[in-house]
């Protein structure tokens, strides 16, 4: 009897947790609602009624859309883009690149390799700001501003996280198997990129989904390293949108916030449980 | 019986291995880090022409009114904030751990904020805040106030998830049988969870403690996009004090907007933030190393 009271009593506090759960899951989604509602308001309104539907004389159709990509003498499409090519070249190179020199590393017990590691693990805890303007005017002199060559300097920016998980990851594949390959007649070269390489997918995975949020999002690196005149990413001209003060149109800003939002939720929904995964991951050993 | 297969022909491909990333790494941290503290000792305008001046630039970052104002500003927010994220995300996670139905939907949902940008979420909320705020003729870039708690708002938005994604995995490694024999003691729900199931996920408490703390410390893209530092107060003496601008900001604006000649102060406060944060940075592994010895 007691029991099925207290079974009773769960069944009805789980059924409020739910309750309350679904109305946060709905305030939790609103901003990017708005987003999308207030893309299709004419700009007047965007500030008078942020939180009507956009109907009637507030209706807007599809010119915010038209008007933002042409939107401060810039672009859109070429701030997707160069946000585009960063993000997966600097992605590529900082994969392919510390894995290689984390397995060497782990293998190899030199004096070299130990500094570079712990040099590595030290740059985690060093902020930006910290190397923020030498930083930005070294790429200058040696003229990495376009979007081909920041690759350079995102990899040696984030090598240290890369590093650090590769060379925990490698430290758990046991050594046999590099041995055999070795007695099987395969040199350093093959043997990393056709024994070792194959190994490392999950934690490229995970590498490459932090690497992938970081850049694609970044705001102050690109901005101080990019020539701005030509090359912006998505969020530089966002921001220099908002900058020119009184002249913004907000219903031009949504229509492009929407569609950089857009992509990535598609990403995230795509590969969510990667995603997930390869945040905790990071989290627990960053 | 290793090193006889291993160590000789590994070696000649080092410079293959290393090459690249030593290369990349000493344009983009190790030159820049170094010359970031020297020239923190320097007066100058131009990188090349830089005279050595002690320690003056810490004594001028220090006596700053503006930065010291940054910095009390700064360790509130993130106070405030780990507090608010970590309650809150430590909730979320319990409360889907139970075992409701569409528990991964709603994990889903919680955690997308995490990845848009931020300069992308200071202008969502900050349309937001200024549509609420605009019935009651104010803004969030007139009062202090509405800045501090718009961006503890925003920063819970974004966070929450991602905490909760910690405790969610330290949540479910907690020992079915401990949960089971507590039961069968007679606990109450509330005695399981604070003398059972928060003790043992407790290297994630501290995890997303230091987690949401350094994040807090630095924070720059959404503090720029959501106020900038609006609303400027004037002191006494002319100059103004950005009332919204935390750390990281307050260095940008004193490299990039104060007169040219203040760059040499503006490297002294980023080397004052680098050795915070990095304190910060070593006072958790301090800790995550003893409770590792303890258990």
């Amino acid at each position: 009897m007691g029991n099925r009271l207290s079974l009773r009593s769960e069944k009805r506090s789980k059924m409020i947790l739910s309750i309350v759960l679904a109305v946060i899951c709905v305030i939790y989604v609103l901003p990017v609602v708005m987003v999308a509602l207030n893309s299709f308001k004419l700009n007047t309104y965007v500030k008078t009624d942020t939180f009507a539907l956009p109907t009637g004389e507030m209706w807007a159709g599809i010119q915010n859309f038209e008007k933002g990509v042409t939107f401060g003498n810039y672009p859109f499409w070429n701030s997707v883009l160069y946000s585009t090519v960063i993000t997966l070249l600097s992605t590529g190179m900082i994969l392919l690149f510390t894995s290689m020199a984390a397995w060497y590393i782990a293998r190899v017990n030199s004096l070299v390799c130990k500094a570079i590691y712990y040099l590595c693990v030290f740059s985690m805890v060093v902020p930006f700001q910290m190397v923020m303007y030498t930083l930005s005017q070294t790429a200058d002199s040696l003229s990495l501003n376009t979007p081909w060559t920041i690759p350079i300097v995102y990899l040696g920016f984030g090598a240290g996280l890369a590093i650090f998980m590769f060379a925990g990851f490698v430290k758990s594949i046991p050594l046999e198997i590099e041995e055999a390959g070795s007695i099987d007649g395969c040199n350093t070269v093959r043997m990393f990129f056709s024994v070792v390489f194959p190994m490392l997918k999950p934690t490229m995975i995970s590498v490459g989904i932090l690497e992938i949020m970081w850049i694609w999002n970044d705001y102050l690196l690109p901005y101080l390293v990019l020539d701005i005149n030509l090359y912006r990413t998505i969020p530089i001209h966002i921001q220099y949108l908002k900058g020119s003060y009184g002249t913004v149109d907000l219903g031009a800003t949504m229509a492009l916030i929407l569609m950089s939002i857009i992509p990535v939720i598609v990403f995230y929904l795509a590969c969510q449980k990667h995603i997930i995964k390869g945040v905790a991951a990071g989290a627990v050993k960053g | 019986m290793r090193k006889g297969i291993f160590k000789n022909p590994m070696r000649r491909w080092g410079w293959l291995f290393l090459g690249p990333v030593t290369i990349c790494f000493v344009i983009g941290f190790v030159w820049p880090f170094f010359q970031g503290i020297y020239l923190s000792f320097c007066k100058f305008k131009l990188i090349n022409r830089a005279t050595w001046i002690g320690f003056g630039n810490y004594a001028k970052a220090l006596s700053d009114p503006s930065f010291l104002h940054a910095f009390w500003y700064t360790a509130l927010f993130a106070i405030v904030s780990l507090l608010l994220i970590n309650i809150l995300g430590f909730a979320v996670a319990y409360a889907l751990t139970q075992g409701i139905k569409g528990s991964n939907l709603y994990r889903t949902v919680f955690f997308m904020p995490n990845l848009i940008g931020g300069i992308v979420l200071g202008y969502i909320w900050s349309m937001i805040f200024d549509g609420i705020l605009s019935r009651y003729s104010t803004s969030i870039l007139l009062n202090a106030n509405y800045g501090f708690w718009g961006l503890i708002i925003l920063m819970c938005w974004q966070q929450i998830g991602y905490v909760m994604i910690i405790y969610i995995a330290g949540l479910q490694a907690v020992p079915e049988d401990m949960l089971e024999a507590a039961k069968i003691d007679g606990a109450t729900k509330a005695q399981t969870l604070f003398r059972v199931t928060i003790p043992n996920v407790m290297p994630s408490i501290t995890i997303c403690t230091f987690l949401t703390l350094t994040n807090g410390f630095k924070l720059f893209d959404q503090n720029l996009a959501l106020t900038g530092g609006q609303p400027f107060l004037i002191q006494p003496d002319g100059t103004s004090v950005k009332t919204t601008e935390m750390l990281a900001l307050n260095i940008y604006n004193t490299f990039y907007t104060a007169s040219s000649s203040s760059k040499g102060v503006a490297q002294a406060k980023a080397v004052l933030f680098f050795i915070l944060v990095a304190g910060l940075g070593l006072l958790q592994l301090w800790y995550t190393r003893k409770r590792e010895v303890q258990q």
